[in-house]
């Protein structure tokens, strides 16, 4: 599925210092009965964010308009457990289009890039850095550069680099999916398929 | 350098690399189900493409299937509606579709190795992160997104850096009323929960030799819970002694060349591991979670960590304990209980059936515990049937349920209620994994029996008889 193009991204961000974070609390599985890719954002740290009578929990920062912004900033280990891309789709729908962390779990991360949401490891110094800036002002905006491979909190100007293939960064500041490349290889895997032994 | 299993397996596999970028992975088998799938076919839909390779793609109904009544219509609509759509899609693909009903029903993980689906140095994936299961064949198998669903159907390739490898071995003997479950929730408490993110991992010693495919695949199966893409212990003749005969495992002369093959597939000896761990197998006893991730898990006689006795955060240890009402230094063992679960791709095979009877046998269902004992599969529940087991669980006031995940991620109507206490032996107890505000503790079938006819958190050892069970 096409997403949109990422290039530079300057926004405020909503932290959220829990460490590993599951994506059953991303997206609770009882959400995951769709046969579209609908309207996953609402259901969004679901139990984390509503009462079991679909009040919100004030206490819950994406129930506090202090936090706004397109990057989400999550303690370690973020992403951990299922593999389900619902929670990757919530992330996006949301209106998310990174999340930054100090560690991923593999899943997760992978799932992210395949869609366009772009997962940005960081330190823990640094991730202790931003949750310290955005404590400070709520508004304070971070940028992410992904030509240059940098995170920036522009208040300070302490900035961090970080990676990701090269291949990959082609795709997101494309807005390209790997199908798009498989396809264009397919006579080479029909080839190798002839070939296996089962 | 190409030696170790894991390297064997993966670099056969690889179809073309991509210079600072993954590589062009080639899946021999694919395994769908309702809940991740639905997306992709449409993603096909839109494109305009066929499933390339829908011999190498089988498909089953299991994560939100109800487990009772299964001959009548699904009740809740948007469930129907999953397994309407991915019995649509698999006829318009010619994909073949094991729904409800099927004589070959059952959790994915499960029906693969029964079916001889799941093969010694394959490739395996399906959009489920307990994929790593079918690695106790020496399979390199792994979960993956939808998106990456679609690209197998699309291609039978997905694109992956090349995991880094680590190898786990334990020496030894298990100890009594230790099981392969435990020795999983052991490593995994010793490892956290990332502790092998980016690994793939291979199962070394005398431990994994000894051990029954059964069990082989319930420690593949948790290798998710530590991080790793996977798990896989190297093939031997307990392997293809279980896949021959099956119905999709190579025949005649096409066995022969697999058997060449599949001979080939161990670690050489001085192959080189980027990590490599060891454990004592006599330092492992019957083991249970009380926190919210599979790594809080401690041997069944100690008593729950003080949080400046663990790793990382305490906000985030207490938070956990908080949601389970417990508290640092307490006993786990005695804690009242309200449910108990025995089944899922963990430890829904035969041999945990024969497990959890062997300690219910002669006692009674513990009046307060309201107990599901859910098969893998119909094939599982026909074992059941004919080896007896299912009348001593009649006898001591059990019922047996209908194939399917059930309470392992309570998609269907098999919730924990809020507050409730189940122990599971599932594969996470993430909060509200079993059902809103429901309270999992992790553990192998022998201490969801003890505890299912005592109703409380029991050290399963105290109601075996050694000279039996030794
Ligand atoms: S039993 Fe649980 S972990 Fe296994 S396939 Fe079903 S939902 Fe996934």
């Amino acid at each position: 599925m096409a997403y949109d193009k990422f290039n530079i991204l300057t926004s405020s961000a909503v932290p959220l210092p829990i460490e590993n974070v599951d994506t059953d609390q991303i997206i609770p599985a009882r959400f995951l009965k769709a046969t579209e890719r609908k309207g996953f954002g609402d259901n969004l740290f679901r139990d984390w964010r509503y009462h079991q009578d679909n009040t919100p929990k004030e206490q819950f920062v994406l129930n506090n308009p202090m936090y706004t912004g397109k990057i989400l900033v999550g303690g370690k280990n973020f992403g951990s457990g299922s593999s389900r891309e619902h929670a990757a789709w919530a992330v996006y729908d949301y209106g998310f289009r990174c999340v930054v962390s100090s560690f991923f779990a593999d899943i997760f991360r992978n799932n992210c890039l395949n869609i366009g949401v772009l997962p940005v490891q960081v330190s823990p110094e640094f991730l202790e850095h931003i949750f310290r800036a955005i404590e400070a002002d709520p508004k304070t905006k971070l940028e992410v550069n992904l030509p240059k491979q940098t995170i920036t909190i522009l208040a300070t100007g302490a900035s961090e680099s970080f990676d990701i293939n090269d291949y990959k960064k082609d795709n997101m500041t494309n807005g390209f999916d790997d199908i798009d490349y498989l396809l264009n290889i397919k006579e080479d895997i029909k080839t190798f398929a002839e070939n296996r032994p089962f | 350098m190409s030696n170790t299993l894991f390297d064997k397996v993966w670099d056969s596999h690889v179809v073309k690399k991509i210079e600072n970028g993954p590589d062009v992975f080639f899946i021999d088998r694919h395994l769908v189900h309702e809940v991740t799938s639905p997306v992709a076919f449409l993603g096909l839909k839109n494109r305009n493409i066929p499933v390339l390779y829908p011999e190498r793609t089988f498909a089953t109904a299991d994560h939100n299937t109800p487990t009772i009544n299964q001959h009548l219509p699904v009740k809740d609509p948007l469930s129907a509606n999953q397994l309407e759509a991915l019995e649509k899609n698999a006829a318009e693909h010619g994909i073949p579709y094991w729904g409800l009903g099927h004589e070959k029903n059952g959790i994915v993980h499960v029906i693969g190795p029964e079916n001889g689906i799941t093969l010694p140095g394959a490739t395996i994936v399906c959009g489920d992160s307990h994929t790593s299961t079918h690695g106790a064949f020496g399979a390199i198998a792994f979960g993956i997104g939808t998106s990456e669903v679609e690209m197998v159907l699309a291609t039978q390739c997905i694109m992956q850096p090349k995991p880094k490898s680590m190898r786990i071995n334990i020496n030894g003997a298990l100890s009594f009323g230790v099981t392969p479950k435990d020795v999983a929730l052991y490593i995994i408490s010793k490892l956290t929960t990332s502790g092998a993110t980016g690994y793939f991992v291979e199962y070394a010693g005398d431990v994994f030799k000894n051990m029954s495919m059964e069990g082989r695949m319930t420690v593949c199966n948790l290798s998710i819970e530590m991080g790793a893409r996977g798990g896989m212990i190297a093939p031997d003749q307990k392997t293809f002694d279980y896949v021959k005969g099956r119905e999709f495992a190579p025949k005649g002369a096409a066995w022969d060349r697999a058997m060449a093959y599949w001979e080939t597939l161990y670690s050489e000896p001085h192959a080189e591991f980027d990590k490599e761990l060891n454990f004592d197998a006599a330092d492992i006893e019957p083991m249970i979670t009380y926190g919210t991730n599979p790594g809080m898990g401690t041997g069944i006689s100690n008593g729950i960590p003080m949080a400046n006795a663990v790793e990382g955060g305490a906000a985030t240890y207490q938070k956990s304990l908080a949601y389970m009402d417990f508290n640092e230094g307490e006993a786990i063992k005695g804690k009242p209980i309200d449910f108990v679960f025995l089944g899922s791709c963990t430890n829904g095979r035969i041999e945990d059936f024969r497990a959890f009877a062997s300690i219910v046998k002669g006692r009674k269902k513990a009046d307060n515990v309201t107990a599901w004992l859910v098969p893998g599969s119909h094939g599982v529940e026909d074992a059941i049937k004919a080896e007896g087991i299912l009348d001593i669980l009649h006898e001591a006031g059990f019922e047996l349920r209908e194939p399917g995940c059930s309470a392992c991620l309570a998609m269907n109507d098999d919730k924990i209620p809020a507050g409730k206490y189940a122990v599971s032996t599932s594969n996470r107890n993430f909060e509200g994994r079993q059902g809103p505000g429901a309270r999992t503790l992790l553990a192998s079938p022998l201490v969801a029996a003890a505890a299912a006819v005592t109703g409380k958190v029991t050290d399963p050892r105290e109601l075996m008889n050694e000279m039996v069970m030794g």
